[in-house]
C-alpha cells in the first residue's frame, strides 16, 4: 500500500470523502461543517466536493440535529453528525443515550440505526471548563453505543471507515490537540475493526495501557522509563466498546504491572473500567495493584498554570511507572 | 386567552366517502376495543407494568393515518396504541408486546411504550415526551435526501410542545422544506396538569413564527381530520414543506392505567360531558345514519367484528410464550 504522511485532520477528511464517495447514503450534518469546514478546519473541502446537500450546515441546535440523524439512519441514510465540541454532547444526550442507543434493542432487532457522531475530547487547549472536557465514559456507559477513541492518523482513517459502514450507532472521538500530529496513512481504502487493541509499543516489565491523547503521553514515559532500565509495552484500546480485553489481560499477565492512562475525569472513568478488567483478568500474575490515572476531578480550569495540571503528562506517567516497578 | 377558529367538517357525506367512513369507523372502534382490553388487562393484573390510554382520541390517529400510504413515516408517543393500530399494526402481535411475549412487535423488549413496526412505516412509539421530534423530522429529511415522495407524520401531546426540541426541529423543517407533518393531539392535560398552566400563548403560534402553515381542527371529527390531513400530505408530496395540524381532543382515561382518581385535577362533569357530547365514534355513527348512509345494524356488525378480532388477539397473547432468557443479551447490537 502506498503510504504518505498525513495529519490526523486530512486522515479523518480523507475517510469521509472516501466513504461518501463510495456510498452515497453517507452525509454530514452539523454546525459549520461545510464552507467552514468546522473550526477545526477538519472538513475542509468536503462541501465543494459533495455539495451542500451532503454536507449540511444546522443552526446550532444539538439535540434537533442529533435527533435528526438518528431519525435519518433508521429510514436508509448514513449520517455522520457533527458535534462541534465533546461538552455538547451533554446537550444531545437524550438522542443519542435514549433514541440512538435503545432504538435497535427495543424493536426487538427490527430497526438499526447506522450513524456516527462525531466529536472530540481533550484539554490544554486554554478553552476552559466548557470546551475542554474527555466525556467518552458517558457514552461507553451505555449499553447500544460503540466508542471509538483512535490516537493515531492510521488509526483515525480506519476506524472511522468501520465505524460509517457500521450498523450501530458510533461516538467517535478525536483529540482536537492531535489535529496536526502528522503520521503514515495508506492511501487505499482499508478499515480497522472495532474491538481490537494495539500494541504501539512491546515491552516486558509494565504495561501501560493508553487512550487517545494518553498513548503519546505513555509512549514518551516509554522513553524516559527505557533510559533507567525499565521496559514499558504501550496498549492502545482504540475502543471502549466493544474493549479488547483479552489484550489487555495478556499484556499484564506478561509484565505483571499495569498503568491505565487517560484523559476523561478519573472519578468514574474508563480508567476505572480499564484497570478492573486488568485486575479481574490479570490478578494472580500482579506484582502490584493496577493504578489508574486520569483527569483531575475538577472543572478544566483557563489559566495555563493551572489547567496543565489537570491531566497527566509524560513526568506523571514516568513517576508512577518507576514507582511500581520499585524503583524509586 | 383567545376564542380558537375551529374549522368544522362539510355536513354532507358524498355517496361515495361512505366505504372510507365505514373504515375509519371500524378503525375507530378498533382502537376503543384494544384500549378497553388493555385496561382489562391491567385491572386483572395480567399485563405487566403501566400503559397510557388513546381512549377518546380515536379520530386523531385514524383521520391522520387515513390519509397516509403504507410506506409514510409516522412517531408515535407514550400513548401510542392508536396511532400503531391506525398505521396498520396487527392486534395480536400488539397484545403480544403489551404482555412481554416473545410473539410481541418487539419481541418483548419494548412494551407499550416502545411498539414500532416498520413494515408499516411505524418508526416507533416513545416514552420520552417529545422524543421523537427529531426522528420524524430526521426521517423526512432522509425521504428528501433520497428523492421518495414519502411524508412523515410526528405525532405528540400538547404536553410536548413544552420540548425545546421541538422548536430545533420546526426551525430546520421550514429551513430546509421538509415534508413532515407536525401532528398535535391537544388534550388539555400535560400528564396531570391542565395545559393552562404549562403553556402560554396559542399552540400553532410557536409553529407560524417558523413560517409553518397551521391548521386547528375538530379532533373528534375523523371526516375533517382526515380531509385537512390530506391536504396537507399533498401539500408535503409536492414539496412545500411542513405542516403543524393541531387536533383538539380529549382523553377519557388517566395519563396512565392507574391514574384512577383525577378529581383533583378534572371534574367528572368534564369527562362525562366529552363521553356523551364529543365521542368520535358517536358522533361518526350518528352521522352514517343521520344521513341515512348505513343503517345501524351495518355498525353493529363492525363492533361485533372488532370484538371478535380484539378477544382472538389477547388469546393469542396470552397463549403466547415469553422469550427465552438466552434473548436478554440478543439485539444490543446489529
Amino acid at each position: 500500500m502506498a503510504e504518505r504522511e498525513l495529519t490526523f485532520a486530512e486522515a479523518v477528511n480523507e475517510a469521509l470523502a472516501e466513504e461518501m464517495r463510495r456510498d452515497p447514503t453517507v452525509f454530514i450534518i452539523g454546525e459549520d461543517v461545510a464552507e467552514a469546514g468546522t473550526p477545526f478546519k477538519v472538513l475542509s473541502g468536503l462541501v465543494e466536493e459533495f455539495g451542500p446537500e451532503r454536507v449540511i450546515d444546522s443552526p446550532i441546535s444539538e439535540p434537533g440535529f442529533t435527533g435528526m440523524g438518528v431519525g435519518a439512519a433508521m429510514t436508509g441514510m448514513r449520517p455522520v453528525v457533527d458535534i462541534m465540541f465533546g461538552d455538547f454532547l451533554t446537550l444531545a444526550m437524550d438522542q443519542i443515550v435514549n433514541q440512538a442507543a435503545k432504538v435497535h434493542y427495543m424493536s426487538g432487532g427490527k430497526m438499526k440505526v447506522p450513524v456516527v457522531f462525531r466529536t472530540n475530547l481533550g484539554a490544554t487547549r486554554r478553552s476552559a471548563a466548557q470546551h475542554s472536557q474527555s466525556l467518552h465514559a458517558w457514552v461507553s456507559h451505555v449499553p447500544g453505543l460503540k466508542v471509538a477513541i483512535p490516537s493515531t492518523p492510521y488509526d483515525a482513517k480506519g476506524l472511522l471507515k468501520t465505524a460509517i459502514r457500521d450498523e450501530n450507532p458510533v461516538v467517535f472521538f478525536e483529540d482536537k490537540m492531535m489535529f496536526k500530529m502528522k503520521g503514515l496513512v495508506p492511501a487505499d481504502d482499508y478499515t480497522i475493526p472495532f474491538g481490537v487493541a494495539d500494541v504501539k509499543l512491546k515491552g516486558e516489565d509494565i504495561t501501560l495501557v493508553a487512550t487517545s491523547s494518553m498513548v503519546q503521553i505513555a509512549l514518551g514515559a516509554a522513553k524516559k522509563l527505557k533510559e533507567i532500565g525499565l521496559s514499558a509495552e504501550v496498549i492502545d484500546p482504540r475502543t471502549t466498546t466493544p474493549l479488547d480485553k483479552e489484550t489487555l489481560i495478556e499484556s499484564a499477565k506478561k509484565t505483571s504491572r499495569a498503568i491505565v492512562i487517560d484523559e476523561g475525569y478519573e472519578q468514574y472513568g474508563v480508567t476505572a473500567e480499564l484497570a478492573s478488567v486488568i485486575a479481574d483478568g490479570a490478578f494472580y500474575y500482579l506484582d502490584a495493584p493496577v493504578k489508574r490515572m486520569g483527569a483531575m476531578n475538577v472543572p478544566i480550569p483557563f489559566s495555563p498554570a493551572l489547567e496543565d495540571l489537570t491531566v497527566q503528562t509524560e513526568e506523571t506517567v514516568f513517576q508512577m511507572a518507576k514507582s511500581l516497578c520499585g524503583k524509586v | 386567552m383567545a376564542e380558537k377558529t375551529v374549522a368544522t367538517a362539510k355536513s354532507k357525506a358524498d355517496a361515495g366517502d361512505v366505504e372510507q367512513l365505514l373504515h375509519a369507523y371500524e378503525q375507530m372502534a378498533k382502537i376503543r376495543e384494544f384500549e378497553e382490553k388493555a385496561n382489562e388487562l391491567y385491572m386483572k393484573a395480567l399485563m405487566p407494568g403501566l400503559t397510557h390510554l388513546y381512549s377518546g382520541q380515536e379520530a386523531v390517529a385514524v383521520g391522520v393515518c387515513e390519509a397516509l400510504r403504507k410506506e409514510d413515516y409516522i412517531t408515535s408517543t407514550h400513548r401510542g396504541h392508536g396511532h400503531c393500530l391506525a398505521k396498520g399494526a396487527a392486534v395480536d402481535r400488539m397484545f403480544a408486546e403489551l404482555l412481554g411475549k416473545e410473539a410481541g412487535f418487539c419481541k418483548g423488549k419494548g412494551g407499550s411504550m416502545h411498539i414500532a413496526d416498520p413494515d408499516s412505516g411505524n418508526l416507533g412509539a416513545n416514552a420520552i415526551v417529545g422524543g421523537s421530534m427529531g426522528i420524524a423530522t430526521g426521517a423526512a429529511l432522509s425521504a428528501k435526501m433520497r428523492g421518495s415522495d414519502q411524508v412523515a407524520v410526528c405525532f405528540f401531546g400538547d404536553g410536548a410542545v413544552a420540548q425545546g426540541l421541538l422548536f430545533e426541529v420546526m426551525n430546520m423543517a421550514a429551513l430546509w422544506n421538509l415534508p413532515v407533518i407536525y401532528v398535535c393531539e391537544n388534550n388539555n392535560y400535560s400528564e396531570y396538569t391542565h395545559r393552562t398552566e404549562t403553556l402560554a400563548g396559542e399552540i400553532t403560534d410557536r409553529a407560524k413564527a417558523f413560517g409553518i402553515h397551521t391548521e386547528t381542527v375538530d379532533g373528534q371529527d375523523v371526516q375533517l381530520v382526515q380531509a385537512t390531513m390530506e391536504k396537507l400530505v399533498e401539500r408535503a408530496r409536492r414539496g412545500e414543506g411542513p405542516a403543524f395540524l393541531e387536533c383538539l381532543t380529549y382523553r377519557y382515561y388517566g395519563h396512565h392505567v392507574g391514574d384512577i382518581n383525577r378529581t383533583y385535577y378534572r371534574s367528572k362533569e368534564e369527562e362525562q360531558d366529552w363521553r356523551e357530547n364529543r365521542d368520535p365514534l358517536k358522533l361518526l355513527g350518528e352521522k352514517l345514519i343521520g344521513q341515512k348512509l348505513t343503517d345501524q345494524s351495518v355498525l353493529d356488525r363492525i363492533q361485533a367484528d372488532v370484538k371478535a378480532e380484539i378477544e382472538s388477539g389477547v388469546q393469542f397473547a396470552i397463549d403466547a410464550s415469553y422469550p427465552d432468557q438466552s434473548q436478554v443479551t440478543e439485539d444490543v447490537f446489529a
